[in-house]
């Protein structure tokens, strides 16, 4: 029972950071139908900049972070300005193989900058372990799910309760609709990318805390998929409980199946809970069933 | 299809052909000629890359059946070579098969492991089965590291017979498979099933109105992608000799989709031209990069993905028909050239 609860905490920590970079995801499917296979090279490059910014120059940890999310924002929005924008309109294909190369893009660049060295950020949270129960873990762990569970509550309160949240569920539900009746459609678009990047760069700072800043950000990045199908694309709460669910099961079934298995079924076990769903429930949890005519 | 002035045809099997002139005839065999002396004249770095590049354009060429012509979005294709890869060395090493027969073998294992990651496809398109695809990519791999006998994450060294240990021999074997895929990939788009894949492509819902089985049409083009790929991994295990799962990775499958939107979805021209096109680009800036140590290590071993990035965007923004369409576009412009009235 401590095993499982030690897994379980470790699993809804995860989970939290899952759901704040899926959310990133949903903002920008919801608002434009536009499939960011890029999401995970927000997380690498908000990693890595926070390392830069905190560890290398030094700086103050909220300073560090307002730069991180001010140098994130600006990311999102020269990758919408000058690379999504010429696309509106193309088939889906052509829209996912854009931001894969956006994400090859950005992805050796990074590596190119920073050669991919494992860089991990100051001790600025207290080491004591906490106990719940017999299970023992790092206070790291109760601190990222704190600061994933506000900014989720934040960004969910923005979305359905602030002028811009409505433009863009507005836009959402069609931009013929919304342009009709004064929504700034494209800015619109350019403010879901803004704040995609952003939360994807925070994600990228919590999971720096968590384990060290390296190249295999981006690989957290690529979980978001199963996250929002579970989920479903175009739901808030969904890529909230999808989040929680997949890193729950992802790391009880790694620390069962491990020993068995011989390691690595946290990087498979996502996929196999997708290809279920994909197979059983394709449109997830509370994804709308897309209905079809010629 | 545009031709030259003066060519008439008065059958149906004259207006079907794919080479139509004489002087279409006398290219291609300069072209045939030029690949039987062309490894005579490389040095062993320039015809590992020919040797590579033509592995990469039998992977390619699968994946263009499959999203170029049926539309249907794979990103698991390096996975499905290194599926190939496996079953052909597991087979010869493990069971003693003949080498052709373990590459057939591979072939059709391969291809049924893409029916199997392609029953989703059944039920969702788009961007759902991308995800299964990915699905496939990360499963796979996942298998090639933790099942027993495909040797961990050491990988398998693959025995490679007598005559295949010249690099001459292996070269013409792997471009005249080549050749042959290039060929069977340009005729299945003319044949029954490729017209069907087209129309699936085009809009799945009126192709399954007029009466198309999608179920079965769409698996067989998982079938025939898996299938290009387990041959073309099959090669490449013969061609490096010790294959390993970090040869097979997500990064393969995006490059190996890249090459396909570079040169042009939906033409086999297109899948040759992008292959050869990024193939030579990010060799050329590596082996560029490498020259010039100033720039240090990391920035020659990442130049070529940064390029490829970059490119693709480019693309993707100004020529998303791709290059075999910019060809096109060339031969019209000299077939009147200089009197355009």
């Amino acid at each position: 029972m401590t095993l499982f609860l030690q897994f379980a905490i470790a699993g809804i920590t995860m989970g939290a950071l899952y759901s704040l970079i899926a959310l990133g995801f949903v903002l920008i499917y919801k608002s434009s139908k536009i499939l960011n296979f890029a999401q995970g090279e927000f997380v690498l490059v908000g990693g890595y900049v926070g390392l830069f910014f905190i560890t290398q120059l030094g700086l103050p940890i909220w300073l560090g972070v307002v730069l991180l999310v001010a140098a994130l924002a600006l990311l999102g929005f020269v990758i919408e300005k000058l690379t999504i924008r010429p696309l509106v309109g193309q088939p889906i294909l052509a829209i996912i193989i854009m931001t894969l190369g956006l994400s090859l893009l950005i992805n050796g660049t990074v590596i190119c900058i920073t050669g991919s060295e494992l860089g991990t950020f100051p001790q600025f949270i207290p080491t004591a372990p906490i106990k719940i129960g017999g299970a023992v873990f790092s206070q790291v762990y109760a601190w990222c799910f704190g600061i994933a569970v506000i900014l989720v509550a934040l960004s969910t309160y923005f979305f359905l309760y602030t002028r811009y949240g409505l433009y863009m569920r507005a836009t959402a539900e069609s931009h013929e609709v919304a342009q009709s009746v004064g929504i700034k459609v494209r800015s619109t678009f350019t403010l879901a990318w803004v704040i995609a990047a952003a939360i994807g760069g925070i994600g990228g700072f919590l999971l720096g805390i968590i384990m060290g800043v390296s190249g295999d950000l981006s690989e957290f990045g690529l979980k978001v998929f199963p996250v929002v199908l579970l989920g479903g694309l175009e739901s808030i709460p969904g890529a909230i409980i999808g989040g929680m669910v997949i890193g729950l099961l992802e790391n009880v079934a790694a620390g069962y199946l491990d020993p068995l298995m011989g390691g690595g079924v946290t990087e498979v076990f996502p996929y196999i809970i997708m290809v279920i769903i994909l197979i059983f429930k394709p449109y997830g949890l509370f994804g709308l069933t897309r209905i079809e005519r010629i | 299809m545009e031709l030259p002035c003066g060519v008439s045809k008065s059958t149906y099997a004259q207006d079907m052909a794919v080479i139509h002139t004489r002087t279409q005839w006398g290219l291609l065999g300069i072209l045939f000629a030029f690949l039987c002396v062309l490894p005579f004249f490389l040095n062993s770095l320039w015809l590992g890359i020919v040797i590579h590049t033509s592995i990469v354009l039998i992977a390619v060429l699968g994946l263009h059946i499959l999203t170029g012509l049926c539309g249907q979005i794979s990103l698991g294709q390096a996975a499905f070579l290194g599926v190939g890869a496996y079953a052909s060395t597991l087979l010869c090493a493990k069971l003693n098969f003949p080498l052709p027969i373990s590459i057939i073998g591979a072939a059709i294992f391969s291809g049924c492991f893409g029916i199997i990651f392609g029953l989703p496809a059944l039920r969702v398109k788009g961007f759902y089965l991308a995800m299964s695809t990915l699905a496939a990519q990360f499963i796979i791999i996942y298998l090639f590291i933790h099942v027993r006998f495909a040797g961990g994450s050491q990988g398998l060294f693959v025995p490679i017979p007598q005559f295949l240990e010249s690099k001459i021999n292996l070269y013409f074997i792997i471009m005249g498979t080549a050749v042959l895929a290039t060929a069977f990939a340009k005729n299945i788009s003319r044949t029954k099933a490729g017209r069907i894949f087209v129309a699936i492509r085009d809009n799945d819902l009126a192709a399954e109105v007029i009466g198309i089985r999608l179920s079965y049409y769409k698996l067989l083009a998982f079938f025939i992608c898996s299938l290009y790929a387990g041959i073309a991994g099959a090669l490449y295990s013969l061609y490096i000799g010790h294959i390993n799962y970090e040869h097979f990775s997500l990064m393969d499958s995006i490059w190996y989709l890249g090459m396909l939107v570079v040169g042009g979805l939906g033409s086999t021209s297109g899948a040759v031209f992008g292959v050869i096109f990024i193939s030579l680009l990010s060799k050329g800036t590596s082996l560029l990069a490498a020259q010039m140590p100033i720039l240090g290590p990391q920035v020659a071993s990442t130049i070529g993905i940064i390029v490829f990035g970059l490119i693709l965007v480019l693309f993707l923004i100004f020529e998303p028909r791709g290059l075999s369409h910019r060809w096109e576009i060339f031969k019209k412009f000299y077939r009147i050239w200089p009197f355009s009235y």
